[in-house]
């Protein structure tokens, strides 16, 4: 889709709107999909409602509570507040796409080895957010608890100077970075110490 | 949710003159915070313009140090950006102490400037609200207000402007570019953003269509030497009860300069401007930190249940400063 979306809905001044639907090609889990959205439908509802796919769950539908979490172009995003209609061209990852040909992810594994779960709502969440977390350290991304943000700057060095903070560093995931990181993601059993040991587990 | 039309335009001034020529159009970026509010019948635009991928999306530095940030950079992205880190710790500390990483992947620099408050009555649709619905009261001053201003509120609303984002360009003095049905203009800050007065629909001074596309941040040297510090309800992922953005120059004993903000207190991310100047060639001492603090903050007015602000500004803020002249 370029330029502007190809909509089928009625003039956008009729006096009661009706549904504005957008035909578009989804790529989930490598594998694409055409299909014909709502411009009011989030990623999480398309997923589930006429994908098929369940694993990304419904918790909050505000953005707080992480259970909706899945990839898109390896980021982790809440698919609750994503627009789906936003998403042509790009790649959409769920619970789903994680494992490879010989077999779950070392995230999935972990998990299970960790008893890092209870009800198991929260879980598909839990681990797209940690794939993209894991990621996100390794490229060396601070967070509020990442001592000297600034990158060692010593007081006399205010003047730019080019020297920059090396982008490629990665972070040492302590428990601190962890949770910290982690905070977009609920689990309203409490499982979140063994959480924390599984991803420590798949850091090292 | 109310149907709307979606249309993405391909550049900053096609998506202008989209929303010039429909009526009710809003421009989505991270979606972070309009898509929830879409949602809780907050707001209900009958046509959204997708700006999410008109690649503004690069920090660039020009050739005095001055750093432009494109409106569609993420917040992650800003964060972890290693001039930001290097020249501003400050700015890329209040990015992290924000949302959470799901969400700063998504929200772009020029929607987090334009988010709208989190006061409870602005988002319960049947609450009244002046704000939402101008002229039908306002339950905070009576209700739930904890966590809203001690500054500069009026008797219409007392919300508070919720981005740790906006306190830190605003203690830098950033500058606003601004795209409008008139071309393109800057905005300084702070100046962006509004007091209520009898106007709280009002967040900023912008006008419908106008068009964020970048934020330049002026070279500051002292700033390397800077830091963002927040109090909230929870250890993560929650807005600020107090925040402050501060740089600090000191050599000698005196401060040279400096630069401070408060987040969490008033309808404005709240530039410290009575504090600063007190502060320019006095003594950087704990006492007379805590004189400017006081002079600054003796513009408070407090509600019954936000009181406790107040003392917890001062000492934030005096805290950090002492903590920034002892590191000079």
């Amino acid at each position: 889709m370029n330029g502007e979306a190809h909509t089928t809905g009625p003039d956008i001044s009729a006096s009661a709107p009706s549904p504005v639907t957008v035909d578009l090609l989804l790529s989930v889990n490598r594998d694409r999909h055409p299909t014909t959205v709502d411009t009011r439908e989030t990623l999480l509802d398309t997923l589930r409602e006429r994908l098929g796919l369940t694993g990304a769950k419904k918790g909050c539908d505000h953005g707080q509570c992480g259970a909706c979490t899945v990839l898109v172009d390896g980021r982790r995003v809440k698919s609750c507040l994503t627009l789906t209609v936003t998403l042509d061209d790009r790649e959409i990852v769920t619970v789903e796409g994680l494992a490879g040909e010989d077999g779950p992810h070392p995230l999935q594994t972990a998990f299970v080895e960790h008893d890092a779960f209870q009800c198991g709502y929260c879980t598909p969440g839990q681990l797209c957010s940690a794939v993209g977390m894991l990621a996100e350290a390794a490229a060396g991304w601070p967070s509020a608890v990442t001592p000297d943000v600034g990158g060692g700057t010593s007081p006399d060095e205010g003047t730019p100077s080019g020297g920059d903070v090396p982008p490629g560093d990665g972070i040492r995931l302590d428990d601190d970075e962890i949770r910290e990181r982690m905070s977009g993601n609920l689990c309203r059993c409490g499982a979140y110490v063994n959480i924390v040991a599984a991803i420590t587990e798949v850091a090292r | 949710m109310r149907p709307f039309a979606y249309l993405r335009p391909a550049d900053a001034p096609s998506a202008v003159t989209a929303s010039a020529e429909r009526p009710n159009t809003m421009y989505l970026a991270g979606g972070t915070n309009l898509v929830d509010l879409m949602r809780l019948g907050v707001v209900s635009p009958e046509v959204l313009v997708d700006v999410s991928r008109l690649s503004a999306d690069a920090v660039e530095e020009g050739p005095d140090g001055t750093l432009t940030i494109g409106a569609g950079v993420r917040n992650s992205d800003l964060a972890a950006d290693p001039l930001v880190r290097r020249r501003h710790p400050m700015l890329a500390q209040s990015v992290l102490a924000g949302a959470s990483g799901q969400i700063r992947n998504m929200a772009t620099v020029g929607g987090n400037l334009l988010q709208r408050t989190r006061c409870s009555y602005f988002q319960d649709v049947t609450k009244p609200c002046n704000k939402r619905l101008p002229g039908t009261g306002c339950p905070a001053r009576e209700g739930d207000h904890r966590n809203l201003a001690i500054l500069g509120h009026s008797e219409s609303c007392v919300a508070t402007h919720p981005s740790d984002m906006a306190v830190a360009l605003t203690a830098l003095g950033a500058i606003v570019h601004v795209r409008g049905a008139d071309g393109p203009r800057t905005v300084p800050m702070p100046g962006l953003h509004r007091l209520p007065g009898d106007e709280p629909e009002r967040d900023t001074v912008l006008d419908p269509g106008d068009l964020i596309t970048a934020v330049e941040v002026p070279p500051l040297p002292f700033a390397a030497r800077s830091r963002y510090r927040k109090v909230r309800d929870r250890a993560s992922f929650a807005f600020a009860v107090v925040s402050v953005a501060v740089a600090l120059d000191v050599a000698d004993g005196v401060v040279r300069d400096c630069r401070i903000a408060l987040g969490g207190v008033a309808h404005v991310p709240w530039r410290a401007e009575t504090a600063e100047a007190a502060l320019r060639g006095s003594a950087a001492t704990e006492a007379g930190f805590a004189d400017a603090v006081d002079a600054e903050l003796a513009a408070a007015r407090p509600l019954p249940d936000n009181a406790f602000k107040v003392p917890l500004a001062r000492n934030v803020l005096v805290r950090t400063l002492i903590d920034l002249a002892e590191a000079s």
